[in-house]
């Protein structure tokens, strides 16, 4: 049972986030970075899969320097290698462009499956998955809350909208967005960091993966980042019932116009 | 420049002023992230529970053990985690960040009952303690104090007799953390010439006992107990090869001390988050209590010291690792970071007014933990004349 798991670096929610000059992104000076809550919750059923059927636990992000961080945490908590995607030319890709980033990094190993939580926190799109699986063939189900593996195929529950759930079969290789709460994630233990610096992290480039400026450029642009103007305001009327029946009225006739 | 270089690497999670973080390697960074995490998921929720109780939280050791926080400091080949000085000692502050009790516990199965098997014990007994120790299987304690002998440990009563077989031992131990849920007591006794010897005393044997001691005010989430030997015979196997004179003891409490300089800043951090949240949201005289100056010089104080204390303690490691460390140095950092981080606990409490004296907050547990730590391990006076005879060559106390 080999498995890739997709993971992302994002801001701490914790942050404070102050947007940047052009409007496009935030400051990330100032920021603390984690690894994206439910990629955690990929990376442990990942886990617990090789623990029960053997293989492999294959790590992979795609971000600047900083985002190794996150594949030291996850080879620290028991994957076996990790791939890291870092090239200039990756900077703010669109999820397209990641997922044929990622599907050309993961054609050429043949892993049974290969999961991803179910969004990133940052940008909350939840794409990458579906549009990697298609890039690469393979089926693919979202917002996973249980998993069973079986020969050749893997039994799944998922959620869907308003308390429903539904049961699903995938063959086998196929790709999983994992939901949170699906598993209990795991601390790295002492003994697992320190293995972690003997595991090997290998860095990839755009060109080492044979991709061209079309295949990146983004299909989809950030326009404005911007904090929502406050454009709804609560007045609270004062007085004695008459009174703010009055002051409502005079209100919904001459501001609200509805009377 | 420096906002560049924190952001590429990691950077530990919580107080860091000084960005300290640049001077940690990634691995001595994970082991804090691990301990943090821990902390906050499975200590913080049942610490003061068990603290108005007075119960150890036995629940705890299984999963300190799968993680490696038992005898971390040593090799792997004894199923430990091998961690460098500086790792463990961000363990140590992570878990007193959480209790004092809870990091006292993995001192003294670390520093005071491996490490002295570890360092004085044969292959043998090493073999047969340490991966049982590590796994949590084997709980250990250090007798060392006695009713009558503190602070001058040379003057010891506890006797071990020479036997045809082995020896025999008699005497009481006293303030002995662990004590009953310990499975085996590394004890320290004179021989018939006076010279202090060290032994594996294991629970159940004939002749040996303990009661624990109730009504602490202080460390109530730890285990203190009274160990009574009154004749128990001791198998040759069971001594400390290594161990000759008070140098044994001493050697093992510079490794728990060396920790204690580590951990008390955490229950500095605790205190000083503790304080300035607070301090952020107690409105009196219409605005928050934060922007008082007096309230302000406080919160100041408490997180210069918290970042001297800290600098402090990771250069100790350093020296450690390079086998450079003096013990004179670990009196100075025992001496200095309890010392603060008992001040930043009763500033905290200051801080909290009337809140600070309840268990609502962690502040009045951590206060009343820090005198414990202050006293054990070498009073503070201790090693202030420790450090005066170091500096002067003359000895204060003897
Ligand atoms: C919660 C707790 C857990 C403990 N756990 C352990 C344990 O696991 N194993 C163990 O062996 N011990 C343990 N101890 C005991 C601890 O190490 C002793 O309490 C400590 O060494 C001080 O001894 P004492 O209490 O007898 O004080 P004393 O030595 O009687 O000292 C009383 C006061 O006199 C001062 N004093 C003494 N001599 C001098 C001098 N020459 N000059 C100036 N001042 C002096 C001291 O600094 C102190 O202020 C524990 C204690 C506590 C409170």
């Amino acid at each position: 049972m080999n498995i890739c798991v997709l993971l992302k670096q994002v801001p701490d929610q914790g942050s404070v986030f102050t947007i940047d000059s052009d409007e496009t992104w935030v400051q990330e000076d100032n920021l603390v970075f984690t690894t994206n809550e439910s990629d955690n919750y990929a990376l442990e059923e990942a886990l617990l899969m090789k623990a029960s059927k053997g293989g492999e636990v294959v790590v992979c992000t795609l971000g600047p320097d900083r985002a190794s961080q996150t594949l030291k945490d996850a080879l620290a908590k028991g994957a076996d290698r990790a791939l890291f995607l870092r090239d200039d030319a990756f900077d703010r890709l669109d999820s397209l462009g990641a997922a044929r980033a990622f599907a050309a990094a993961l054609r050429d190993d043949s892993f049974d499956l290969i999961l991803c939580g179910l969004q990133a926190d940052d940008t909350g799109e939840g794409q990458l998955g579906p549009m990697l699986a298609e890039q690469l063939s393979l089926p693919h189900v979202t917002l996973v809350v249980q998993t069973e593996l079986l020969d050749g195929c893997i039994k799944i529950k998922q959620e869907l909208e308003g308390g429903w759930f539904r049961h699903l079969e995938a063959d086998l290789p196929a790709l999983l967005t994992i939901q949170s709460g699906i598993n209990k994630p795991r601390y790295a233990s002492l003994k697992g960091i320190m293995a972690m610096k003997r595991k090997e992290i290998k860095q990839v480039s755009a060109a080492d993966l044979s991709l061209t400026t079309g295949d990146l450029t983004p299909h989809q642009i950030l326009k404005r980042l911007y904090v929502p103007a406050k454009t709804k305001e609560t007045q609270f009327l004062e007085g004695s019932p008459d009174e703010v029946v009055a002051q409502l009225v005079e209100k919904l006739a001459n501001e609200a116009k509805v009377l | 420049m420096n906002m560049k270089v924190r952001q590429m690497g990691m950077t530990v999670r919580g107080l860091d002023y000084a960005n300290i973080s640049i001077l940690l390697t990634d691995e001595e960074i994970l082991v804090q992230h691990t301990t943090r995490d821990f902390v906050e998921a499975e200590v913080l929720p049942v610490i003061t529970k068990h603290h108005r109780q007075a119960t150890f939280p036995h629940e705890l050791v299984s999963e300190m053990a799968a993680l490696g926080f038992l005898g971390s400091n040593l090799p792997a080949q004894y199923g430990c985690a091998n961690l460098n000085s500086v790792a463990h000692g961000l363990l140590c502050q992570e878990l007193e960040r959480g209790d004092s009790a809870v990091r006292s516990f993995v001192s003294v199965q670390t520093s005071l009952a491996m490490y002295p098997i570890y360092a004085l014990g044969s292959e043998e007994q090493k073999r047969k303690w340490l991966p049982a120790m590590a796994r949590g299987e084997v709980i250990g304690c250090f007798g060392l104090t006695e009713p009558d002998v503190g602070s001058n440990p040379q003057a010891i009563k506890t006797r071990a007799t020479k036997t045809e077989r082995g020896w025999r031992l008699s005497g009481t131990k006293m303030w002995i953390t662990n004590g009953s849920i310990a499975d085996i007591a590394i004890v320290w006794a004179k021989d018939d010439g006076d010279i202090i010897r060290g032994f594996i005393i294991e629970k159940g044997w004939d002749g040996f006992s303990t009661t624990d001691m109730h009504g602490k005010f202080s460390l109530r989430a730890s285990v203190t107990s009274e160990l009574i030997f009154d004749e128990v015979h001791v198998p040759e196997q069971s001594q400390l090869p290594k161990a000759e004179g008070l140098a044994g003891p001493l050697q093992c409490l510079n490794q728990a001390r060396y920790g204690i300089a580590w951990g008390s800043i955490g229950a500095a951090m605790a205190c000083y988050e503790a304080a300035l949240k607070y301090a952020g949201e107690r409105i009196q005289f219409g605005k928050p209590i934060a922007s008082f100056q007096l309230t302000q010089e406080k919160l100041v104080w408490m997180l210069s010291e918290i970042t001297k204390a800290q600098l402090l303690a990771l250069q100790l490691g350093r020296l450690k690792d390079r086998e450079l460390l003096r013990h004179q140095l670990v009196s100075l950092a025992k001496r200095n970071n309890v010392w603060m981080a008992r001040e930043c606990a009763r500033l905290s409490r200051e801080i909290h007014g009337a809140n600070g004296i309840i268990d609502d907050y962690p502040v009045m547990r951590h206060l009343m933990n820090l005198e414990s730590v202050y006293t054990y391990e070498g009073t503070h006076e201790m090693h202030t004349l420790i450090m005066g005879e170091d500096i002067t060559g003359i000895s204060a106390f003897e």
